[in-house]
């Protein structure tokens, strides 16, 4: 039985496909067999961040429709053993996504895999509820900033009313608050909300922050996930965000500034 | 960055007239209001706006005077209406 986790959000643009596809990396390089669905049913991003839009044959829809087999249309990672894309399909409507074929598929993939990670598109219609139903953790990506954070919110009350864990009573979804883009100068100059902030308003264990980084720009360019770009500030932190969703204990990183050293002070660099 | 730098930074740091500072509070609001609005079915928003414009027949009442509460208990639900009445009573209204 595989474990299910939705990377959800509610507003667009705060990271769930960069997120999606660093954590599907990251726990398929711990050893489980992992596969990351893209539930974005005519807009699909992530056969882009993982670099492997070339490779697609079949999609989602086409397995739900029964055009394909699960195994015509899972793309086997090239640089991560254990690790495989369900891309979504890029011309079919929202409305191909039904529940029971959903359910068909993730029951199938339930067999195979350890993880299944499920890429919400944004918003609360159809695609985003199908991406949550079945999970049994949710990572709530969010920005440190106003609206980002209402949704967040908005999708928590979703999980808990909508979610197949809530309609049959079971035990509640695993919670997770991933805050992304954080940038640590402007929470010091009080331009942005801090870690504690959202964490209070939103009320959910904090899984990891994501520093704002060039690096994931630089990433998504290549088609690799930011996880595989070496000590990139925004791959070691979902490095950490990983481990913590393993159960593994590791302390926060660059919620502080940096600090200037000695030699970057006299000669100057990048701060 | 100076120490004495540093100490004027801090200084300035004014925590409740800070941009993060309110969007804090803004968002405190919001996202309680939203939290209590989560289980109303869907027709309060228009029903209280209904209730509104029978009151306002009668007297002069702000939407901040309708408050409607909507509790969800075991077997019963409870819809609580409270209308804060103004000062001034009734104006006249020809009723007729």
């Amino acid at each position: 039985m595989a474990r299910i986790i939705v990377v959800t959000s509610g507003k667009g643009g705060v990271g769930k496909t960069t997120t999606s596809a660093a954590l599907s990396t990251g726990l398929a390089r711990h050893g489980y067999k992992t596969v990351v669905v893209d539930f974005d049913i005519g807009l699909r991003n992530l056969d882009l961040v993982m670099g492997c839009e070339r490779r697609v044959v079949y999609d989602f829809i086409n397995v739900i429709n029964g055009e394909a087999g699960l195994n015509q249309a899972l793309i086997k990672d090239k640089n991560t053993d254990n690790l495989f894309i369900l891309p979504a399909s890029q011309t079919r409507d929202k409305d191909a996504l039904t529940p029971e074929g959903v359910d068909k598929v993730l029951t199938a993939l339930s067999e195979e895999f350890d993880y299944i990670v499920c890429d919400s598109p944004a918003g609360i219609e159809r695609g985003a509820l199908m991406a949550l139903y079945h999970a049994d953790e949710a990572i709530i990506t969010t920005n440190p900033e106003v609206s980002s954070v209402r949704d967040s919110d908005r999708i928590l009350g979703i999980l808990h009313s909508k979610s197949k864990r809530a309609e049959q009573n079971l035990e509640p979804i695993r919670e997770h608050l991933l805050l992304t883009r954080y940038d640590a100068n402007r929470v010091a100059r009080d331009e942005m909300l801090d870690v504690k902030d959202v964490e209070d308003i939103l009320a959910i264990p904090l899984l990891g922050v994501i520093p704002e980084d060039t690096d994931v720009l630089k990433a998504s360019n290549q088609g690799i996930p930011v996880i595989n770009i070496p000590e990139s500030n925004a791959g070691l932190a979902y490095d950490d965000a990983v481990k913590r969703l393993l159960g593994e204990q590791c302390p926060m990183r660059f919620l502080d500034v940096p600090r200037k050293g000695i030699f970057q002070r006299l000669f100057g660099g990048q701060s | 960055m100076s120490l004495l730098e540093a100490f004027l930074r801090r200084q300035r740091r004014q925590p409740s007239g800070s941009s993060a500072a309110i969007a804090r509070e803004r968002l405190q609001i919001i996202v309680t209001h939203q939290r209590a609005g989560q289980n109303d079915p869907g027709y309060i928003p228009a029903m209280k706006q209904d209730i509104l414009e029978v009151i306002r027949k009668y007297v002069h009442v702000g939407e901040e005077h309708v408050n409607i509460n909507f509790e969800n208990h075991d077997d019963v639900s409870i819809l609580e209406l409270n209308v804060t009445l103004p000062e001034d009573r009734a104006m006249d209204v020809d009723v007729s």
